[in-house]
């Protein structure tokens, strides 16, 4: 399994990659494997305020659904339109082109709970 | 309680699946991928380990009469080497199970019964089906079943047996020799929707078969196939699931099996279903969605604003590539074209009721 350095991690398997006050999201090498070959997924809309916590998406294979949650405060200001019809780049490519949303957020000190990649890969050896 | 496991449960781990909890079994969900698995199994042949269903004996000069009373769809017609699909229904009119009915002889049948129901149905056959002269055997534990499936399902398993297997007919079964493995039942029945068949073997012989059959199917791509690819490869040719879409309460007339449940016959359970039949509020339905949200197992139908069902299986079609459904309609709804709404986690989904299997056959 890839855990790239540089990613914040989060305990429900969103890896996020900050960039000022934006934030790009997406879900891990961990949760794709275990979701398997993804089919759909549920984006919201640009220009959505969301709260940390707060499910933003879905993604759903054949045989599961996942809800990819929030980790702040903020606005939707770009989803990741290329995966209508090819959602499979979230299993090849997670933390690439596989990318869900961006938001821009406000209150970084709410990423301070988030894993790094050591501690979130610790968590999958014990998963 | 500790989960029990096939006799090939070392295999599934050695493959590489990931093993789940079904039915109080720990079995392999899914090994290479859902979607490849499903697709080999249409276009070529998977192996599936089935051994965790049930079997129960029923010999002796009263086995036709207790059969006969057990069963909906009037075996007695029966030949040796015929199977038949049949449900037990309870004296309300609802499903104890489905189940498939091996003649083995004159005077001795197997009934084949879901895992999760194996004690339940053991009892239940036990209670009802005892009569001077029926001798009922759980022998659940002494059979492994192995399910060959797919288009190349009879060139594979070919290249292992004695047995003829042009000549079994779709329903028939013959018993020799699988792999140096006597006394086998080979069955050319199936959960998929392909040409295929199921092979019961005895249950310390199972990983000689399964090994011999992977061996056997390498030429035409074969691969084992989790439950996960199973449960979609069924719900395309839209068969039934025991917990899904039938169970204790609902009448197998509700479930569209009306045609294995003969009513001229008398059987357990046949004056209630007889009592309830036209009069069912809701029924089963095919559906298929519009878009790319997926239905699933439980979400709401709803119609002008009122919850009119749910649905009770619900998946992407991998063959066809659209969201596919099961759900209990309210009756006057179910009709073929209806549009109807599900509640996908609070976004709509449109769906249409449709005729028929979703999937049908590609005939060679």
């Amino acid at each position: 399994m890839n855990f790239p350095e540089g990613l914040l991690y989060s305990e429900h398997d969103e890896w996020v990659k900050v960039d000022g006050d934006v934030l790009t999201l997406g879900i891990s090498d961990y949760a794709q494997d275990a979701l398997g070959e993804l089919v759909h997924v549920e984006l919201p809309d640009v220009g959505d305020e969301i709260a940390a916590g707060e499910a933003v998406c879905e993604v759903e294979s054949v045989k599961a659904v996942a809800e990819v949650y929030s980790p702040v405060d903020g606005e939707i200001i770009a989803v990741n339109e290329d995966l209508d019809g090819e959602e499979e780049t979230i299993n090849t490519d997670p933390y690439g082109a596989g990318w869900l949303v961006k938001i821009r957020f406000t209150d970084a000190s709410q990423l301070e709970g988030m894993l790094s990649v050591e501690a979130y890969r610790k968590k999958v050896d014990e998963a | 309680m500790s989960l029990r496991r096939t006799p090939l449960y070392d295999r599934h781990v050695e493959l590489g699946a990931r093993i789940v909890e079904f039915a109080g079994f720990e079995m392999p969900v899914q090994y290479s991928g859902l979607k490849e698995e499903h697709e080999r199994v249409r276009s070529a042949v998977g192996l599936f380990d089935v051994s965790h269903m049930g079997e129960i004996r029923v010999r002796g000069p009263k086995a036709l009469e207790a059969v006969e009373w057990l069963c909906s769809n009037h075996n007695a017609p029966l030949e040796v080497g015929q199977a038949q699909y049949n449900v037990m229904c309870n004296e309300a009119g609802g499903v104890v199970d489905d189940l498939v009915v091996y003649r083995m002889g004159e005077e001795d049948f197997i009934l084949c019964v879901n895992a999760a129901n194996r004690d339940k149905d053991f009892a239940w056959v036990v209670k009802h089906g005892s009569r001077d002269g029926a001798e009922i055997t759980d022998e659940g534990d002494d059979w492994a079943q192995i399910a060959v499936q797919g288009p190349k399902a009879q060139a594979t398993l070919a290249k292992l047996t004695d047995v003829d297997l042009a000549s079994i007919a779709t329903y028939r079964f013959a018993r020799g020799t699988v792999a140096g493995v006597a006394d086998c039942i080979v069955a050319r029945t199936g959960y998929t929707g392909e040409d295929g068949f199921e092979v019961f073997a005895p249950a310390q012989a199972a990983v000689m078969v399964w090994d011999a059959l992977l061996d056997a199917g390498e030429e035409f791509g074969v691969l084992p196939i989790g439950l996960g690819a199973r449960d979609t490869l069924r719900l395309e040719v839209r068969y039934c699931l025991y917990g899904h879409e039938l169970d204790d309460e609902t009448s197998p007339l509700q479930a569209g099996l009306g045609w294995i449940t003969k009513l001229e016959h008398d059987f357990l359970g046949a004056d209630a279903v007889r009592a309830r039949k036209g009069k069912a509020t809701h029924r089963l339905a095919g559906l298929v969605i519009e878009g790319k949200r997926i239905a699933r197992e439980g979400m709401s139908i709803v119609h002008e604003g009122e919850v009119v069902g749910h649905v009770t299986s619900g998946t992407r079609s991998p063959s066809l590539g659209i969201g596919i459904a099961l759900a209990y309609v309210r009756s006057d709804l179910a009709r073929i074209g209806t549009e109807l709404t599900i509640d996908v986690r609070g976004r709509e989904a449109t769906a249409r009721v449709v005729k028929g299997p979703f999937y049908t056959r590609q005939e060679a």
